[in-house]
């Protein structure tokens, strides 16, 4: 039934809208953020071509080799804590204790609500004279006086970080919690048969019937972390003074907010390659994980 | 026998997975079971101490979890001159609702961004689900030359973000002349959302007996019709969760195209809409929060009610595949 020249027909037709969409609204334009970045198109109707000219000028000028290590320093931070608290926290709703069911639901919210809105509430927070965590650092005497977290480079970097981190940990628990629901009971039992304690059976049995689930989480969240652009947009629009300009952040501006349509499509090209790396080590990793468990 | 027949043995809606054949003899060995332990397993059990280090555990994880809600609730309650005041206090010290009154006239078209959000959301749901349907339905069921890689093509389309091919967009949207419609927001949002949908309902299709089409088709049925009355009713609770997970994610990330592809008010979602909060001298904070809950409560109670299919989604998306 399927290997018939009309089943492919048949297939290709039911694939065909989707097909058309993604080249459409996805691959078209990635192509043309490649021609373009050869290009110095700007506001003005009509570009010439400049060869290599704006990757020369983003390599060449400024400060665009540090901002892709910021890049990657906020993006590690912000994955590895992430995967942290996600654990402990999947590992806490997994306990058989009285309203697990009310507290799973309560950790949703940060995943469902427009993530704007939660930014927006952050921002509020992380107000200096009036915000919450300034207010009641002050009124517990751990601070002398109010301390304006994003009007500061470093502080700043570690908040868009803190707020990322709260908009992907419900996601990355839940996942962690199916996981660990998948191992099977027997083994516990067995352990527990034998005398293992509850950390040893935690390191021996749930940490390593893990590894898959981490691995595919953590590379996910990478590419999702790397292209994060809401967050900081809000809080900071990558300031004070560059401290929060990541990757994508920094394209924004270039293209969108000074209209150099041509160089900002450069630093866009360069974002792809990462994320298309970051797309073959999970393809890779998923495949060898498939591969162990068909042994 | 006649197809008609045939379809009798299929009980409507059913889930393949749970053949109600056997779910009698499951049960009754769940019975069983449950005989044979005691009705908490004693691994389950905790020592005193051991439930009041969870219960500690959990509530400084919901505390860093729920704080900006629990927060931004009490800023809505607060005057707009007590919030910009120190000492700062938690709790307020008088209470008010003028904030949900006065939002309305502050930002008179807060009730069109409310709308606005829901109907860019349902939309962009409805073109996913007609979309993904057939799409997942030809990965899952033939084969053919090329078909990993179109699907891994699909994957890695999933890992860019809008973000980074906003320029070309925004190009494609001009000459689309989509700028400054609801389609600006739309069709980019729904773009991608198709992919991981895709594989999503793909994994649930593959779990559908094969011998249920073959069947149907021998039957004489066409391939069209196997699929509307065959694969479709079995395939339902997937696409309701395909459903879900789409609307929650053209809920939750509605910023970015909005933001740049649309300048017209009446046309805002809400978290680009709010902005208007953000206006003249100082932003009118407590009316802000109280803006954003009002907007987002409907949204989140119907999600509460359907939170189970949203751990569905996001598990069989990616642990087993």
């Amino acid at each position: 039934m399927t290997s018939t020249r009309s089943a492919t027909i048949f297939a290709l037709a039911l694939l065909a809208p989707a097909l058309i969409y993604i080249l459409t609204i996805v691959a078209y334009p990635l192509v043309d953020t490649i021609i373009l970045s050869f290009t110095n198109a700007s506001l003005k109707a009509g570009y010439d071509f400049v060869g290599w000219a704006n990757y020369q000028r983003i390599f060449g000028v400024g400060n665009f080799t540090e901002v892709i290590l910021r890049t990657f320093i906020w993006t590690f931070f912000s994955v590895t804590t992430k995967m942290i608290i996600g654990m402990a926290g999947a590992v806490l709703l997994n306990a058989a204790i009285p309203g697990q069911a009310v507290f799973r639901i309560l950790t949703m919210p940060p995943w469902i609500v427009p993530m704007a809105i939660g930014i927006y509430m952050w921002s509020w927070m992380y107000n200096g004279q009036f915000g919450m965590i300034s207010g009641l650092l002050q009124n517990f005497g751990i601070v002398d006086g109010p301390v304006a977290w994003l009007a500061y480079g470093h502080t700043a970097f570690w908040a868009t970080i803190v707020t990322d981190v709260w908009i992907g940990v419900p996601m990355v628990t839940i996942y962690f919690l199916a996981a660990m629901q998948s191992i099977p009971k027997d083994l516990y039992e067995a352990a527990w048969t034998d005398g293992a304690g509850r950390f040893y059976r935690f390191r021996r049995i749930t940490v390593p019937l893990m590894v898959p689930a981490i691995i595919t989480m953590s590379l996910l969240s990478l590419i999702a972390t790397f292209n994060s652009f809401d967050i900081i947009w809000i809080l900071t629009q990558g300031g004070p003074s560059g401290s929060t300009t990541t990757m994508i952040i920094d394209t924004y501006k270039t293209a969108i907010g000074s209209r150099k349509y041509g160089e900002g499509a450069a630093r866009a090209v360069v974002i792809c390659i990462f994320v298309s790396l970051f797309c073959l080590a999970y393809f890779r990793a998923v495949r060898k994980l498939q591969q162990g468990e068909a042994k | 026998m006649s197809f008609h027949d045939s379809k009798v043995t299929l009980p409507a809606g059913a889930n393949p997975l749970a053949a109600s054949a056997s779910s009698v003899a499951e049960l009754s060995k769940a019975k069983a079971k449950a005989k044979a332990r005691p009705a908490k397993a004693m691994i389950d059990r905790y020592q005193w101490y051991e439930v009041a280090a969870l219960y500690a555990g959990i509530a400084v994880f919901l505390f860093f979890v729920l704080s900006p809600f629990i927060e931004g609730f009490l800023v809505s309650l607060k005057p707009l001159a007590q919030l910009f005041s120190t000492p700062y206090s938690f709790i307020p010290k008088t209470w008010s609702f003028d904030a949900y009154i006065n939002m309305w006239t502050s930002v008179p078209a807060l009730g069109m961004h409310i709308f606005n959000s829901f109907f860019i959301s349902s939309v962009v749901t409805l073109i996913v689900v007609a979309i993904v349907v057939p799409a997942a339905y030809s990965f899952a069921r033939f084969n053919f030359g090329g078909q990993a890689l179109l699907l891994g093509m699909f994957l890695a389309v999933n890992m860019f973000s809008g973000a980074v091919l906003l320029i070309p967009l925004f190009r494609l949207m001009r000459s689309l002349g989509l700028l400054n419609t609801y389609f600006a927001m739309i069709v980019p949002g729904a773009a991608f959302l198709i992919p991981s949908s895709i594989w999503l309902l793909r994994t649930y299709m593959m779990r559908i007996p094969r011998e249920l089409d073959e069947a149907a088709w021998v039957d004489g049925a066409s391939r069209l019709y196997t699929l509307r009355r065959v694969i479709l009713p079995l395939a339902m609770p997937g696409i309701v969760v395909v459903a879900i997970m789409t609307f929650i994610g053209a809920y939750a990330q509605q910023f970015i195209f909005a933001l740049t592809f649309n300048s017209k008010t009446e046309f805002m979602p809400l978290p680009v809409g709010l902005f208007a909060f953000f206006g003249k001298q100082e932003v009118i904070w407590n009316e802000l929060m109280a803006a954003s809950f009002v907007g987002i409560l409907p949204v989140m109670i119907v999600i509460i009610f359907l939170q189970r299919y949203l751990v569905a989604g996001l598990t069989a998306g990616a642990v087993k595949q």
